[in-house]
């Protein structure tokens, strides 16, 4: 690890000033990926701004619309939270699926979604429940948050504050986890509302989470597992690696994507 | 801690070091700190294979908190020999082995991704990273050899090895085996990779070295599951220092499985250095540096042929097997594909005629040594296949096909140097069917298959040799050191007892099993009992653990003293008790006049023997202690039969085992839940093997494999509860009749995992590792093939 600075902010305000006032400093948020990259001295930054005590970050709120999870709200607590788990019952179950115990008790979803890591969990569900992230500076549709391989709309020292997920109909979530890492080597989130059916697609992609349009359209009309039968994912923007092929993943997209929709209407 | 009662053999007794190792108690290298010490960091080659043309070390010095930077020059202008390989084989043409120059720091060359081009030591870790980064190397880039089946026509990698060929080795004779084949009504033919592991100790390596100028001596501390070993290398050969002026100490090892025997360059650069500098010089690997430094295991590349006549027995076997050695020839990496290697490819089976080929080949990768098993879960998984294939192919069930060829009768003399002592594998086999439920398994095919999944079975008769082994033999085969062992006890004033052992336990339960030994054996409470290793100060010498040696052959040489301890106290007792000598008995802790009530506790001798009040000290000297070396008379040949039984989901390639099934005959069982946790432990090595691990390089050389990321180990939800049974022949070649556990799980497990996906799959072309993407394209084959039908 090589040597930085370190601050804790007590106000939002403060540490977007410190991160203003500094190109080269980081937020450091659970750090369940931050720290190990400064471990192995993959990273250099200047200033640590660590976020752990800033008030009002760490709330599941039920709101009119959903759901709203404050960005520094840990895994476990999305996990076992009742408000979730009542509201959108598969992004409990997601984030109880996140990492191993001891990432959940660390990791946050704001620290999730702001290094946009293309096998990371909550990507799907955000992008399939069209959730809206919420910064310090404005809010940000998924559909335009996620910009490829660790690259969001998140401008240079912006700070996620919470995320307001829509409730849906129905949703569910399925991963077929990479058998080294555990992260999603397929991770498919399906959400269903009386206007549509969106499916997220984290871990196949090479450009990050995406929405498989075509699987959605089938599942409008017929919201059942065997409707994504027939469906071919085309492999060509897949990822391929020591651990599959293009056309694994396309497979594996498919299989989650069919129990996915199986956890839905369970 | 254990209750203080007497422990019978065959008790299951608590393990005694679980006390100090769960509660953060264990004393591990990295948990010492020597007053003074810098620290090490090695510079490695970012590259496959490169000549070095220049090191400018000038700004690095210069970075503040740097002690030295030391390259293998510095090596040089003290004299520090290469490390060397300790097991020497000929070729077949009676050519010597073409061993490589292995500098500890490179010399003129690197070799691999991951090799020493030089040591920063600092005052600090970080100090010694960032100096490191500022060292700038030019390097002359040559071509990576880094694929074993094309490494003959690639760049020559050592001047001494063209073709990049250490050694063409052969064992058994061609032309016996040859008229076999010309006698054959079937040939089986089978192509097989054995791929290539990375250890993963839960402890990464670690030394400090330290130069005492006052007593010009060298401490050593460093993770070695052979202390004495590591001394007489660095002495004799490395030159580190005379034996009597180095001592090595092998503390709390948080797991080997054979890579931690080797003597490799950062300790010896420590220990180098420490003198040099002048103050203790300290590293421990972190895990990146484990997966591209520590000696990697397996990597062979076989083909093989089986020939049997038209009632189903075999007449024959071919082998034909490239060995991968790495850049450099670790330790004892020679005998693991040669002497460990093709001496079991008997099996379990009365094979008439064998004869194999072994070809060991430099690839710019890490070196390849002793990883669990060592050369015997290689040819056991080549027999095991190949066996099942025969079996399939004739249309008979594998397990009577295995049943047809068993040996029955003992001793047996294979073709190929092993002389088997005793085993019983119908009696095996005939158990381990009843408990995977053999019989039933179409039934349970039927109903998942009824699910959509697709069920197998496979069976794995492994034999192992183990309790290596007498000293004599191995030398005849080339080995550089004897292979007995030692023991020393010390039986103190009040009666406790302090055993001194040339083993080393780096996981094994040693503190248990060798204490649960002596309290049987002299009736006193296991808490009276300590087990001393790992210091070279304190054993005076021993050749340490592996190979699952040290019941057989550790524990005889303690039963040994224990004999010579029981003696003396016996004559003590006699002068005490004033009967004659042979009127003594030793029973349940007490000296008896035979015929009446006279007796004498354990402890009472034991303080006479001290006090040497009440016997005459010129005859019988004072005192109660007693060493032994103990060399066996023969290897130790556990075997068994493990059934796995596997369900594939056809839609994602996920391989669930649904059960293991393993029986195994160890002979005599000391403790039976420490042998079970062995057999634990080894079958989920054995399982990864087949499903998850395999360390992969690439073109270049470069490990891809090089993480937790990328490298799969097995965890608990990838098994299931295993299934565990014990038949017992005693082995005839030792006291206690032992025949070790140590390395059985990861050698029965892989054959019978593959054999398994091969019965699943309808195909016998199965991949290790079998990954859910490799299985998923097999079950998609079978599909086609299916429709096709």
């Amino acid at each position: 690890m090589y040597a930085f600075d370190y601050q804790r902010p007590a106000a939002l305000s403060e540490a977007a000033s410190l991160l203003g006032a500094d190109p080269e400093a980081k937020i450091l948020a659970g750090g369940q990926t931050l720290l190990p990259t400064l471990k192995q001295r993959l990273a250099q930054p200047t200033m640590l701004v660590d976020l752990g005590r800033l008030p009002g970050l760490s709330a599941i709120e039920k709101t009119a619309e959903g759901v709203a999870i404050g960005a520094l709200v840990k895994h476990v607590a999305v996990a076992t939270s009742d408000v979730v788990r009542q509201v959108i019952p598969a992004l409990a179950d997601l984030a109880g699926m996140i990492g191993d115990p001891a990432v959940r008790n660390r990791g946050t979803i704001g620290g999730s979604l702001a290094n946009d890591d293309p096998t990371a969990d909550y990507p799907a569900a955000v992008l399939a429940l069209n959730a809206t992230v919420v910064t310090d500076r404005r809010s940000i549709a998924a559909g335009d948050y996620f910009q490829g391989l660790f690259t969001t709309a998140l401008e240079e020292g912006e700070i996620i504050v919470r995320v307001d997920f829509p409730q849906v109909e129905r949703a569910g979530y399925a991963k077929f986890p990479n058998p080294a890492s555990r992260y999603a080597m397929a991770g498919v989130f399906v959400a269903k509302t009386a206007a549509e059916v969106r499916v997220a697609v984290t871990g196949a992609g090479q450009s990050g989470v995406f929405l498989w349009e075509e699987a959605g359209d089938v599942l409008s009309s017929d919201f059942a597992p065997a409707a994504i039968a027939s469906l071919q994912l085309d492999p060509a923007d897949l990822m391929s690696d020591l651990h599959g092929n293009a056309e694994y993943r396309a497979q594996l997209v498919k299989a989650m994507a069919k129990r996915a929709v199986a956890q839905a209407l369970a | 801690m254990n209750e203080s009662i007497v422990t019978p053999i065959g008790a299951a007794v608590r393990r005694k070091e679980d006390q100090r190792f769960i509660t953060g108690k264990g004393r591990y290298t990295d948990d010492m700190n020597r007053p003074g010490q810098a620290f090490a960091y090695f510079l490695r080659s970012p590259h496959a294979h490169a000549h070095i043309r220049a090191i400018d070390a000038s700004a690095a010095r210069a970075m503040p908190g740097v002690v030295a930077i030391l390259t293998g020059a510095d090596l040089a202008q003290d004299k520090i020999g290469d490390l060397i390989c300790g097991w020497m084989i000929t070729s077949k043409d009676g050519t010597p082995m073409r061993m490589g120059s292995h500098p500890a720091l490179a010399k003129d060359k690197v070799r691999y991704v991951g090799d020493h081009v030089a040591v920063v030591i600092a005052d600090t870790l970080d100090a010694a990273k960032d100096a490191a980064a500022a060292i700038a190397v030019d390097y002359e880039v040559l071509p990576a050899v880094a694929d074993l089946g094309t490494a003959d026509a690639g760049a020559q990698i050592h001047d001494c090895a063209p073709r990049n060929v250490a050694f063409e080795w052969e064992l058994g004779d061609r032309a016996t085996t040859d008229a076999a084949f010309a006698q054959a009504a079937h040939v089986t033919k089978i192509d097989i990779v054995n791929n290539r592991l990375a250890p993963n100790a839960m402890e990464p390596r670690a030394a400090i070295g330290e130069y005492d100028p006052g007593d010009e001596a060298f401490t050593l501390w460093t993770t070695s599951q052979n202390p004495h070993v590591a001394r007489l290398v660095l002495s004799a050969f490395v030159g580190i220092a005379p034996e009597h002026k180095l001592r090595v100490i092998a503390p709390d090892v948080g797991g080997g499985f054979g890579s931690k025997i080797f003597i490799y360059a950062e300790e010896t650069v420590c220990a180098w250095a420490s003198k040099r500098v002048g103050r203790p010089v300290k590293w421990t690997a972190d895990r990146s540096e484990a997966f591209l430094s520590d000696a990697h295991g397996r990597d062979h590349v076989s083909h093989a042929e089986l020939a049997t006549d038209a009632a189903g027995k075999i007449l024959g076997l071919k082998v034909h097997t490239r060995a991968n050695l790495g850049a450099y020839m670790s330790t004892f990496s020679s005998c693991v594909p040669t002497y460990l290697y093709a001496t079991l490819l008997s099996g379990q089976y009365a094979i008439p005629a064998i004869h194999c080929e072994v070809d060991a080949i430099y690839t710019t990768t890490a070196p390849v040594d002793a990883y669990r098993g060592a050369g015997r879960p290689e040819a056991t998984f080549l027999v095991e296949r190949i066996v099942d294939k025969a079996a399939r192919e004739l249309g008979l069930d594998p397990a009577e096909f295995r049943r047809r060829n068993f040996i029955t009768t003992f001793p047996h003399q294979t073709p190929v140097i092993m002389n088997y002592d005793a085993g019983d594998y119908a009696a095996s086999l005939d158990l381990a069917l009843e408990m995977a439920d053999y019989k039933g398994f179409p039934a349970r095919r039927a109903e998942a298959e009824a699910r959509g999944k697709l069920r197998g079975i496979g069976l794995s008769n492994y034999i192992e040799a183990c309790g290596i082994a007498p000293s004599a033999a191995v030398g005849s085969l080339g080995a550089g050191v004897g292979l007995w062992e030692s023991a020393e006890v010390r039986v103190n004033p009040t009666g406790n007892v302090e055993v001194l052992t040339g083993s080393h336990s780096h996981g094994q339960g040693h503190e248990t099993t060798f204490a649960q030994l002596v309290s049987a054996r002299l009736g006193i409470p296991i808490d009276q009992v300590s087990v001393v290793h790992g210091d070279t100060d304190k054993v005076q010498f021993g050749m340490g653990t592996y190979g699952s040696r040290s019941g057989a052959v550790g524990m005889s040489a303690i039963v040994k003293a224990l004999d010579k301890v029981e003696a003396k106290a016996k004559k003590i007792a006699a002068h005490i008790l004033e009967a004659a000598e042979g009127d003594i008995e030793f029973k349940d802790g007490k000296f008896t006049v035979a015929g009446t009530d006279r007796a004498l506790a354990f402890a009472e001798v034991a303080l006479n023997a001290y006090v040497a009040h009440k016997f005459p000290t010129s005859e019988i000297e004072p005192g109660l202690k007693e060493g032994a070396f103990y060399d066996p008379t023969n290897f130790t040949f556990p075997a068994g039969c493990h059934i796995c039984e596997v369900e594939v989901d056809p839609e994602t390639g996920v391989t669930q085992i649904v059960n293991f099934t393993a029986v195994d005959d160890f002979g005599i069982v000391i403790n039976p839940m420490i042998v079970e946790g062995q057999v634990h432990g080894g079958i989920a090595q054995g399982v990864g093997q087949a499903l998850l691990e395999g360390v992969t390089y690439d073109a270049d050389g470069q490990l891809v494999t090089g993480s937790y990321m990328d490298y799969t180990m097995p965890r608990a939800d990838d098994l299931p509860s295993f299934r565990l049974g014990l038949t017992q022949t005693r082995c005839p070649s030792n006291p206690l009749g032992i025949k070790g556990c140590g390395e059985a799980g990861a050698i029965g497990a892989p054959p019978a995992v593959i054999n398994a996906l091969a019965d699943a799959l309808g195909t016998q072309d199965v991949p290790m590792p079998a990954t859910p993407a490799k299985v998923w394209a097999l079950a998609k084959t079978r599909a086609v093939r299916q429709a096709a039908e």
